[in-house]
């Protein structure tokens, strides 16, 4: 397994939120896994930098790629790059104390906070915005962002979503914990839940059970009074970005209402002409996620994903080749939880195990072959004893602050450990 | 909140939900399935897959099925982790539409 970062895990360590700490959970069958004698961590170790495509395939029978998609994608509007707005993948790697984003910086001397999208990234935003630090401080949010937090005059935080509220993309549970913070209330507009036919068919659908739900959940915030607590998230439904502006930096996003157009399921968001002007501070953006290319395997742009047939990697005419698979959001694009990828990575192996008689059955070097590529003009590589060493460092210095672990959040921090000064 | 299988899964028993579970916490004999709720992370991944909906989150549960919450955790931890798909038990489609899905 290769990983560009000293630390495996990806996003079950970087992505899910500190506060849900059971959702971490897969790491200890992840670690089982590792433990196997098959199996060899090759970390801090970039495919496409340190080690080619080409090499990975003269080294290994098969190559499956699970890549995930790192990137966010763009509004697309006026003064979306003003100093102020930040991608949600970027303020998830700072509290998760992920080395490429900890150093960034979020302007938390702002009242007003808008989150644009309302997937489960989103949600993470919002409630790390919306916690008090008695809320975070025993999780494994990075300290440094933490501090942050802290000092955070954050009052409002908008999470505006493109459709109606039947057709949100958040679960049920997820949605429910911004109704029970301790210091903020949660507010939707009761006018915001008057649906179209076509949503209340949705709704009677199988298929709405969900929804039907969120509904519910929805309802029971509209009715709800104030506590008049430090903070309010505002649920806003059918309102689509059209520009940020301010002088220098962000301070109002102007919002075009949308209206619900189509067949109930297909419905989508279109605008109507009527403009509002929304305060803003603080903007995120959480519309959906993207992979990033590598060199060497065809890439589909557009999608942002590897072109695939059942797992195994197609080339732009959609032939295949041989060797090479994908699993997970790299296969699929950005949906589902981390037990639906597991679903998803069986189905790519099923794959290459019934492809392995017709597989390139030369013998390959495997791990011993890359490992000495990569250590002759690249970066340390971190194997899995190396992380059991970061781990264990990492745990002991949370102990004393009653967080599960304290992250090292720089590469150097995280080499220095397993690699004597020299 | 935990989550629990109920009486739907009795009979059917289609083990869709085992290959979504990120932390394997289903066990079973030989008439249906239970979550160890020890194990379970409540991420809710299984309750879609079931073909007749069996699976529910303690706060959605219906009354007349909160029974099956102590059935999971007395059973779930004595039976065989149940990790990958198995065939339906005979007659779990017939259950099925009998079931209304």
């Amino acid at each position: 397994m290769f990983e560009r970062l000293p630390a495996p895990y990806g996003l079950v360590r970087y992505g899910v939120a500190p506060d849900h700490p059971k959702l971490k959970e897969p790491i200890r069958v992840y670690e089982g896994i590792a433990r196997n004698p098959q199996f060899r961590l090759l970390g801090n170790v970039t495919v496409g930098r340190d080690v080619s495509v080409d090499e990975l395939r003269a080294a290994y029978h098969a190559v499956l790629f699970c890549s995930g998609a790192e990137t966010d994608r763009r509004l697309g509007i006026p003064g979306e790059d003003l100093p102020g707005s930040h991608t949600a993948t970027e303020f998830v790697g700072w509290y998760n104390g992920h080395p490429d984003y900890r150093d960034r910086q979020f302007d938390l001397g702002q009242e007003v906070a808008v989150i644009i999208g309302q997937g489960n990234v989103a949600i993470d935003v919002c409630r790390i915005l919306a916690k008090t630090v008695d809320e975070l401080k025993h999780t494994d949010i990075a300290q440094q962002a933490l501090d942050c937090l802290a000092e955070s005059r954050i009052r409002e935080i908008h999470l505006i979503g493109r459709r109606g509220p039947a057709q949100a993309k958040f679960t049920t549970k997820e949605f429910r914990e911004l109704g029970e913070l301790a210091e903020c209330d949660a507010v939707v507009d009761p006018a915001d839940l008057e649906l179209n036919p076509e949503s209340r068919a949705e709704l009677e659908e199988r298929s709405g059970s969900v929804a039907k739900k969120n509904m519910e959940v929805l309802g029971g915030l509209a009715g709800r009074t104030s506590r008049g607590v430090r903070r309010r998230v505002f649920l806003r439904f059918r309102l689509s970005p059209v520009e940020l502006r301010g002088d220098g930096r962000v301070a109002e996003v102007v919002l075009e209402r949308n209206r619900l157009e189509g067949k109930p399921q297909q419905q989508t968001a279109r605008g109507t002409g009527q403009r509002i002007t929304q305060a803003c501070g603080l903007l995120f953006r959480s519309i959906g996620y993207k992979g990033v290319a590598i060199p060497g395997v065809p890439f589909d742009a557009r999608q942002g994903v590897f072109p695939s047939r059942e797992g195994r990697i197609v080339d732009d005419a959609g032939v295949l080749i041989p060797g090479l698979y994908a699993s997970g959001w790299i296969k699929r694009g950005p949906t589902g939880i981390i037990g639906t990828n597991r679903a998803d990575s069986l189905a790519t192996v099923t794959s290459l195990l019934a492809d392995v008689a017709s597989l390139d059955t030369g013998p390959k070097p495997g791990a011993d072959g890359v490992g000495a590529l990569v250590s002759g003009h690249g970066p340390r590589v971190v194997t899995f004893a190396d992380w059991l060493v970061i781990d264990r460092a990492e745990v002991e210095r949370g102990a004393p602050k009653g967080k599960p672990r304290e992250k090292f959040t720089r590469l150097e921090e995280m080499l220095r450990l397993v690699e004597p000064l020299s | 909140m935990p989550t629990i299988v109920t009486g739907n899964c009795k009979g059917c028993r289609f083990t869709d939900c085992v290959t979504v579970c990120p932390v394997a916490c289903f066990h079973g004999d030989a008439e249906m399935l239970y979550i160890d709720n020890n194990v379970c992370i409540d991420c809710g991944a299984c309750i879609p897959t079931c073909p007749v909906k069996a699976i529910y989150e303690e706060g959605d549960l219906p009354d007349d099925q909160r029974m099956w919450i102590v059935i999971n955790a007395e059973r779930a931890p004595t039976l065989p982790n149940i990790t990958d798909k198995e065939a339906a038990l005979p007659g779990a489609e017939a259950r099925k539409a009998e079931l209304g899905f």
